[in-house]
């Protein structure tokens, strides 16, 4: 299985091809959100949402046999995207590779400049809730 | 006669740049408008030139700045059509002056068991200050519904009506949809029933003709800003009686006549409702604007931002997956849709890219969007610069992006 150094580096590259056409790069992003699996319905409640100022995603983190199993989705098509480079970096990892990791993709493929701050601080945000859940698993783990 | 757009563009510096590597097209008017070259030119010249605290100063200085000051006052009372320039008071903004309404005229007329009536259109402007008396005094709202269109049920309005009701505040035009309301026979009504009226004039005081005696509405509010004027400045618009018979609103400076510790009197209006130092140079800055406004011709601006309105409808109502939202008969320049499938967000990102700028989300009016059955639209709002060569340009963007889920 690839690092996460070695995914982040792929999805630079993938970001670089595209290049500077705006327009292309978010459909882009839009077409990746339909690689999420499937969202469980019973888990599309409250606790499970992350709520931005437009888009709600729900984030779902399950652990197996010592790894993290992400499930995610969102109202808008775009966010579904961002979500997928997340989980594509950081799913069936263990919570201490998550919590070591150096996630720096989001810069480097300029996230905040091509969709905003707003987008972006909301990327950030999910990321956050990522470690979260890996910090969470990690303390059951060695309690 | 129709207007040279290329001139009035000329006038607006701003509208000539790139945004993501194409030509910025601004149909984001409905939340604020772009300024003028000549209200950029006030503000600059006020600060190097006049700048000096008003009404007060001894001083050449500060009688220039009062001079100008009060110039726009005069300018509002024309552009309204009111009786008197005492009737115009500066606030911050089409809220505050709702605000100041609620705090004054709603803590001194409105009692328990006293009835406000707004509409389903409302902002949430002219819903939360209300809300926030009626918990304090044990007044109720009641709220008229809409069509689907988008448009006030008069007959439901009419069976609000009663002498409970003590207040009718009510939206002109609607920000979310732009559905002009039939405001004249909503005023008429309220007031054989012996209720005050106030307008939200924030979204129609730049497209349609006003004049308050007319309407006969007893306040109206607005912002500078959404009549290409600066920002942080709006007007309350209330008839004399109504205003000498309201408390002040903010207690300090400018607004007394004399001050002891035991006592103060109050100015004369307007000032008793201008606490404080206001801000002088937008309101200096704001004359200009109207000027603006008054010479290019309401009726003129009116029918291009219409011509705009009618363009974008004819080209957008034959597409696949393009829902037109507040399809009123009756509308300012607001073009309000969402496509099917898709995240209104996401479309307004997908917009930008192209440089066009518009407005996603709620427009501030959830309590409409939980009616039409929505989590929001995007919206196009025209202005007088605005060209059909833009609205060419956002059809075929919308387009283009409304095939990606409905092939």
């Amino acid at each position: 299985m690839s690092t996460i150094t070695d995914i982040q580096n792929e999805i630079v590259a993938e970001f670089e091809i595209l290049g500077d056409d705006r327009e292309s790069t978010i459909f882009y992003i839009m077409e990746l959100g339909g690689n999420l699996e499937p969202y469980p319905e019973d888990f599309r409640k409250e606790e499970y949402i992350i709520k931005g100022c437009q888009s709600t995603v729900w984030l779902l983190a399950e652990e197996k046999e010592g790894k993290i199993h992400f499930q995610a989705d969102s109202n808008t098509d775009i966010t579904k995207g961002l979500i997928s480079l997340l989980i594509r970096v950081l799913n069936q990892r263990s919570p201490k590779e998550i919590l070591e990791a150096d996630l720096d993709f989001i810069p480097r493929i300029g996230m905040g400049n091509i969709l905003g701050s707003q987008r972006s601080n909301g990327l950030v945000a999910m990321m956050n809730q990522m470690k979260r859940y890996a910090l969470a698993f990690q303390t059951k783990q060695n309690t | 006669m129709p207007i040279d757009v290329n001139l009035i563009r000329n006038q607006f510096p701003l509208l000539h740049q790139e945004v993501n590597g194409n030509p910025l097209i601004y149909f984001d008017n409905a939340a604020t408008t772009q300024k003028p070259k000549m209200v950029l030119d006030a503000m600059r010249r006020y600060y190097e030139v006049d700048n000096s605290n008003i009404h007060r100063g001894a001083h050449t200085l500060a009688d220039r700045a009062t001079q100008h000051f009060e110039d726009t006052r005069e300018s509002i009372r024309a552009f309204l059509g009111a009786r008197e320039s005492a009737e115009i008071i500066f606030t911050r903004g089409t809220t505050e002056g709702i605000n100041l309404v609620a705090k004054t005229f709603g803590s001194t007329f409105i009692k328990k068991g006293d009835e406000i009536i707004i509409s389903t259109l409302e902002h949430h402007s002219n819903i939360v200050p209300w809300q926030m008396l009626c918990e304090q005094n044990g007044a109720v709202l009641r709220v008229i519904p809409i069509t689907d269109t988008g448009e006030l049920i008069l007959e439901e309005f009419e069976k609000l009506l009663s002498s409970k009701t003590k207040l009718v505040s009510l939206v002109h035009a609607s920000n979310a949809l732009g559905t002009i309301n039939p405001v004249k026979r909503i005023i008429d009504a309220a007031h054989a029933v012996g209720a005050k009226v106030l307008l939200d004039g924030a979204q129609s005081t730049s497209h349609l003709e006003i004049d308050v005696l007319k309407l006969n509405c007893d306040f109206l509010v607005f912002s500078a800003h959404k009549l290409y004027g600066p920002t942080g400045l709006g007007v309350l618009y209330g008839k004399r009686e109504l205003l000498e018979a309201m408390p002040p609103f903010l207690g300090g400076g400018e607004m007394i006549q004399d001050v002891t510790f035991e006592k103060t009197t109050y100015a004369n209006l307007p000032f008793k409702f201008e606490a404080g130092t206001p801000s002088i140079a937008e309101v200096i800055a704001f004359k200009p604007a109207l000027d603006f406004i008054t010479s290019t011709g309401k009726t003129t601006i009116h029918q291009h931002e219409h011509a705009l309105l009618q363009y974008t409808v004819e080209l957008l109502q034959d597409v696949k997956g393009v829902i037109p939202v507040g399809t009123a008969t009756e509308k300012i320049a607001v073009f309000s849709f969402n496509i099917q499938s898709m995240h209104p967000f996401d479309v307004g990102q997908l917009l930008d890219a192209r440089g066009i700028a518009v407005r996603t989300g709620h427009h501030c009016t959830q309590p409409l969007m939980r009616r039409l059955g929505l989590e929001g639209t995007v919206r196009a709002s025209f202005a007088v610069y605005n060209t059909l060569a833009e609205v060419e340009v956002f059809a075929e963007a919308v387009a283009k992006i409304a095939k990606l889920k409905n092939k």
